[in-house]
């Protein structure tokens, strides 16, 4: 897929020189298309470094894959060897040869055996190689190892120039041809082939650092071709050869907008329903914070949309990781069995770092997942350095964002760091950062979750509890109050305590209603009782007033009455 | 020149016919050259006693892969055992006679 969508992306800029598709996974990626057609290409390497196979390879491919019938010409092992060599490949050579889409022949030239008396040339070995085309209609062509003739004869010069007319006659014959080459001091080859063949020269290397060994493939010069100049690394396996062109890959990811559940309704809740298809997903926490669980969470979802997941553990094996998530409810054999869930598991350092992106390439091309999930992926620094593992991240995320994969990594975060900083610094080519911590309170250490970023993702900002129940992982809020972040039992006992003080409060409220009451109450009574004391005593003092008023009419009466008897003139008296 | 007693292989090989196959491609002056030179080493050390044969590999290209011929011109001594090969169009006689053990390599002519 993705080597289709990188030769169609630059199309136009090969129609220049056309390509025989070599078959060989990522090479044709790093070369454009495949080897020079109808030209020869110089493969050279030191002892071991994978030439043989490699021309092979490109010969087999040709047959099942481009239906090109080929011709192997072995000048240092006979047919049988190498038909032996290659069956480990799936490669039956002798079937081929029988179908006649194949010719391997030997070339057998014994020094000495051989006595040189004058001048000669090398047509008998033109005749040969022109039979062996003609008879199966041959379109491509090995020769390994040429150099093997300046062994066997003496004349250079003859060599020299017997070789020059080979290439050109190669080239006449319009077959693409490989010719391998053992690497020489100071130069690609050891008899300096790479004078001739100037068209395509691919350089294999092998080399060994920190105990760990590394080949690597380089395309030298492609004449008329943009091609990757980096040194890619490659691998030898069961099924033959890879190159891994990752890094040659642009920033031209497809982004899905379809969000995939984490299979924690919680945290899918955080992430505004979950992480976005295909992109790479890093929970990080120090040992113990549950990221195993959450990825085998994740990878579970996964498997229940009917997708299929590839678990990668270089911790735990197979069996373990199994029980574990069945111990937290989680039930990953049936999937396992269903063939959903693919859990690989492997020590770091069994193979360098290049071999496990390798392998990890072939897996998710033959599986095809939907969801990888990587534990850990700390565990890479031990099999290279901090450089080197970033290089393989960079890699492994750039090659699972063109397939839409979604990623998941974990890291370990080694306690007392910064827990915002991976050791690997992959943050920046990570889409969404769950972080997970310890939170240690109260004698207790608790599990908290929070969403550090998540790329177009408008994420909740709060710290989640998480437990590890026997139904899975469940996430709660914790408890923020005034005495700050409050997890585990002191939550507990917090919230407890809240809902006491709250009891209490409600109580002390229906006394006090009911003290008011009582107050009303009173209050009540005692102005009944002054209201009836006060009428009380209105009365008696309107008796009174009406007494005095009773009393003054009569004094005025006995004054009118005694002055009639005096006979005084009131009148006047009361004129003045 | 050499005598026959000189030589193992030439004495031992007394009275036995010597079968030579010339391996040439085409009537190139190479090839041309080869077979002249080749009868005139006969005659001069193998007097009525070998058979040549010359096979032009444009006519039998088959016989190329059979014989594991590459260098052309290829002389190759089929009769008496072993079977020897010398390569070339033989105008070093020297070296052709050694290739063919018509001469013992130790010895300087």
């Amino acid at each position: 897929m993705t080597q289709m969508t990188q030769i169609s992306r630059d199309d136009t800029s090969w129609q220049s020189l056309p390509k025989a598709p070599s078959g060989i996974r990522g090479l044709d990626d790093i070369t454009g298309g495949g080897l020079p057609r109808g030209r020869p290409t110089l493969v050279c390497g030191s002892a071991g470094c994978g030439k043989t196979l490699l021309a092979m390879e490109f010969l087999v491919r040709g047959v099942r894959e481009y239906g090109e019938p080929g011709v192997f010409f072995a000048f240092e092992e006979t047919a049988h060897e190498l038909a032996q060599n290659v069956r480990s490949l799936g490669f039956d050579l002798e079937e081929m040869e029988a179908a006649g889409q194949i010719s391997v022949e030997h070339i057998h030239i014994e020094r000495s055996e051989i006595e040189e008396a004058g001048e000669f040339d090398l047509e008998g070995l033109f005749i040969r190689l022109g039979l062996a085309i003609d008879t199966i209609g041959a379109k491509r062509v090995v020769l390994d190892t040429l150099e093997t003739l300046f062994a066997g004869f003496d004349n250079e010069a003859v060599l020299r120039s017997e070789l020059r007319r080979l290439f050109r006659w190669l080239k006449d014959r319009g077959v693409t041809a490989v010719i391998t080459a053992e690497r020489g001091d100071g130069k690609l080859t050891r008899q300096g082939l790479e004078e001739y063949v100037s068209d395509c020269v691919i350089l294999l290397d092998h080399r060994v650092n920190d105990q760990m060994s590394t080949r690597r493939l380089r395309v030298v010069k492609y004449r008329g071709t943009a091609h990757g100049t980096n040194e890619y690394p490659f691998l030898i396996d069961a099924h033959g050869f890879s190159v891994l062109p990752l890094t040659s890959l642009g920033l031209d990811h497809p982004a899905s907008t379809e969000r995939v559940s984490t299979g924690i309704e919680r945290l899918d809740g955080m992430l505004q329903g979950g992480v976005y298809r295909g992109s790479s997903v890093l929970l990080s926490g120090t040992a113990g914070t549950g990221k195993s669980s959450i990825s085998a969470h994740m990878a579970a979802a996964a498997c229940r949309r009917g997708e299929r997941a590839l678990y990668y553990s270089f911790e735990e094996s197979t069996a373990q990781i199994l029980r574990n998530m069945r111990s937290i409810g989680l039930e990953l054999a049936p999937m396992v069995e269903r063939g959903l869930l693919a859990i690989v598991s492997s020590r770091p350092t069994l193979h360098g770092l290049e071999m496990h992106l390798a392998t990890m390439h072939k897996h998710i091309t033959e599986l095809d997942p939907k969801l990888v999930v990587v534990d850990p992926i700390s565990n890479f620094i031990t099999s290279g350095t901090a450089s080197e593992a970033h290089a393989m991240l960079l890699r492994l995320v750039d090659f699972l964002k063109a397939r839409e994969i979604t990623a998941v990594f974990v890291s370990l975060v080694s306690g007392g760091g910064v827990m915002e900083a991976t050791d690997q610094g992959i943050s920046s080519l990570i889409d969404t950062w769950i972080l997970l911590r310890d939170i240690e309170l109260g004698g207790e250490r608790n599990r908290g979750l929070h969403v550090l970023k998540s790329r177009g993702t408008a994420h909740s900002n709060q710290v989640r509890e998480f437990l590890l129940t026997s139904k899975g992982v469940e996430l709660r809020d914790v408890y923020v109050g005034p005495d700050g972040v409050l997890t585990g039992s002191m939550r507990l006992a917090q919230e407890a305590r809240e809902r006491a003080a709250s009891l209490a409060r409600q109580q002390q409220i229906a006394s006090k209603q009911r003290e008011l009451d009582r107050k009303r109450a009173a209050l009540d009574a005692q102005l009944a009782a002054m209201r009836a004391e006060f009428a009380a005593e209105e009365h008696e003092l309107e008796l009174l007033i009406a007494a005095e008023v009773d009393a003054d009419q009569r004094l005025v009466a006995d004054r009118t009455t005694m002055a009639r008897s005096r006979k005084a003139d009131a009148a006047k008296e009361g004129g003045t | 020149m050499s005598t026959e007693h000189d030589n193992p292989a030439g004495a031992a090989a007394e009275g036995e016919i010597w079968e030579l196959r010339l391996y040439v491609a085409g009537q190139t002056p190479k090839s041309l050259k080869a077979v002249e030179n080749l009868q005139r080493m006969c005659e001069e050390h193998l007097p009525g006693r070998y058979k040549i044969e010359v096979v032009d590999l444009l006519k039998n290209p088959r016989l190329a892969k059979e014989d594991e011929i590459v260098a052309i011109p290829t002389l190759i001594r089929k009769l008496p055992d072993p079977i020897r090969r010398v390569i070339g169009d033989l105008s070093n006689v020297e070296k052709a006679l050694v290739g063919l053990q018509l001469r013992p390599t130790t010895k300087v002519p």
